[in-house]
């Protein structure tokens, strides 16, 4: 008999019996299963915290990024968009860009795991091709803005100023001149064809609130990750620190 | 004599318990990151009113809110597909779905109905017409929220995605539209269990229920056992 059409006839009171019997067993079990996904939850949100974040959640977002970072491909692109689109970008965060910027006592200071730190001028910056791009800017508040960047690829900084023989290594750090600010980013998100090294917005070299006078402008990731003022550039094969990674948000943060 | 009826097969009743929770925590953690650019409103009426998250300390979790929505969105895909598939292996689907387009009319019949604005329910099968509707409706809806979720989560990887939702202010508005849409799916389906009683509010925990007694499609069910 097909279990959908199930059926039991049976005098009243056997049907009383076994409705209570069914109903207390069954409530029973439904209980014990709410006081275990209840037990489950607190676990979740109440573990050990990993940088403010319960560790068991952490796991999860890391191995969200595993896949998000396998998926990612360098064909993988924001729209572009045309420079009659562009819209208002608000300044969102002045941390370690508060203070004003002294343009003669600026440098980027580039370093890997095993090298001595160089230090390069933004003139050595602005010798690499020139790209510009009309990306969507997305803020991990939720909003989002069409900006418009120029500035040097990122991938071509790296083939030029990487020390030669030095394998590529897993993570850069950037952070500003006093390491106020600073993001982690994975190096196949960094040398992503969007991620440029910029010195100009909309046509015009960045103001101080954006940035001045290099930032990233990175569309594949969420606004905090578009460090402003970047004094220090290391590539290393530890993943780096992350200023809003470590007050709870996603190391990876990644569109 | 009384006949007692299996009614929801086990595995429907545990998608069913499993999800409520699990759509509760992702409206929730939602919240807590819609918190963070509350812009959405319908002619005066704000998306939401400032006390809603006062009250209920919403404000300023935003980190919180995104952790619990990227684990919790796992459990709650995995359940959702396991709960299609088994409708569909079983033949559920088939009680489920609307079958032909009178069912949009006989829906309409149960809304009179159940409003006491019409006599006779139209005649139907384990599910009403509504019901049809609104069950086959909400996972359509699911989808859509998945969809548009990961067109939001996503939108460089998946810009494809994010392009069918009309971009991705599109995309945030059809995922939020469809979470508002789960409140009010939930405020009616909450009423109509309490109006339909407690042999069919036991029927989703224990499956079985008594089938003598008058159900809320008026049949009685004398009648519906001659044909079964």
């Amino acid at each position: 008999m097909n279990n959908r059409h199930r059926e039991i006839r049976l005098p009243e009171q056997e049907v009383k019996r076994e409705l209570r019997r069914r109903t207390r067993r069954d409530f029973l079990i439904g209980g014990v299963a709410a006081a275990g996904a209840i037990g489950g939850y607190e676990w979740i949100t109440g573990a050990r915290r990993e940088d403010d974040v319960p560790w068991p959640q952490r796991r999860v977002l890391e191995f969200n990024r595993k896949v998000a970072q396998s998926y990612l491909s360098d064909s993988h692109l924001m729209p572009s968009y045309s420079l009659n689109q562009v819209e208002y970008l608000k300044p969102n965060g002045d941390i370690g860009v508060d203070t004003p910027l002294d343009l003669n006592h600026w440098q980027l200071q580039v370093s890997t795991d095993n090298s001595r730190a160089v230090n390069l001028s933004l003139d050595d910056v602005k010798s690499l091709p020139k790209t510009e791009m009309v990306t969507r800017f997305c803020c991990i508040e939720g909003w989002s803005v069409i900006a418009h960047w120029g500035g040097a690829r990122f991938a071509d900084f790296t083939n030029k100023f990487l020390p030669p023989g030095v394998k590529l290594p897993n993570y850069v750090y950037m952070a500003t001149p006093g390491e106020d600010y600073y993001v982690g980013l994975d190096m196949k998100s960094a040398m992503h064809p969007q991620t440029l090294l910029a010195y100009e917005q909309n046509g015009k070299p960045l103001e101080d609130v954006h940035g001045a006078p290099l930032r990233l402008a990175i569309p594949v990731k969420y606004g905090i990750k578009n460090i402003k003022r970047i004094g220090l550039i290391q590539y290393t094969n530890t993943k780096p620190g992350d200023y809003w990674a470590e007050e709870g948000y996603d190391w990876f943060a990644g569109l | 004599m009384q006949t007692l009826k299996l009614k929801h097969l086990v595995a429907i009743r545990w998608f069913h318990w499993i999800n409520f929770p699990l759509l509760f925590i992702m409206i929730w953690s939602g919240i807590l990151i819609y918190w963070a650019y509350p812009i959405y409103r319908v002619g005066s009426f704000r998306f939401f009113p400032a006390w809603v998250y006062s009250t209920l300390h919403i404000d300023h979790r935003l980190a919180n809110g995104m952790a619990l929505h990227f684990v919790f969105m796992w459990l709650f895909v995995i359940n959702g597909i396991l709960y299609v598939g088994y409708t569909l292996i079983s033949g559920e689907w088939k009680m489920l779905v609307p079958r032909s387009l009178d069912t949009f009319r006989d829906a309409w019949y149960v809304v009179l109905h159940d409003l006491h604005l019409r006599g006779d329910p139209p005649v139907q099968g384990k599910y009403n017409a509504a019901q049809q509707i609104s069950y086959t409706a909400i996972i359509v809806m699911g989808v859509g929220s998945v969809l548009s979720g990961l067109a939001i989560y996503k939108p460089a990887q998946l810009a494809w995605l994010t392009m069918l939702f009309g971009g991705y202010r599109g995309a945030r508005l059809v995922h939020f539209a469809l979470t508002m849409g789960y409140l009010l799916f939930f405020v009616v389906h909450v009423v109509q269990v309490v109006l339909a009683g407690w042999n069919n509010f036991r029927s989703m925990v224990i499956g079985w229920e008594v089938s003598d007694e008058t159900g809320r499609s008026g049949l009685k069910v004398e009648d519906s056992l001659v044909h079964e």
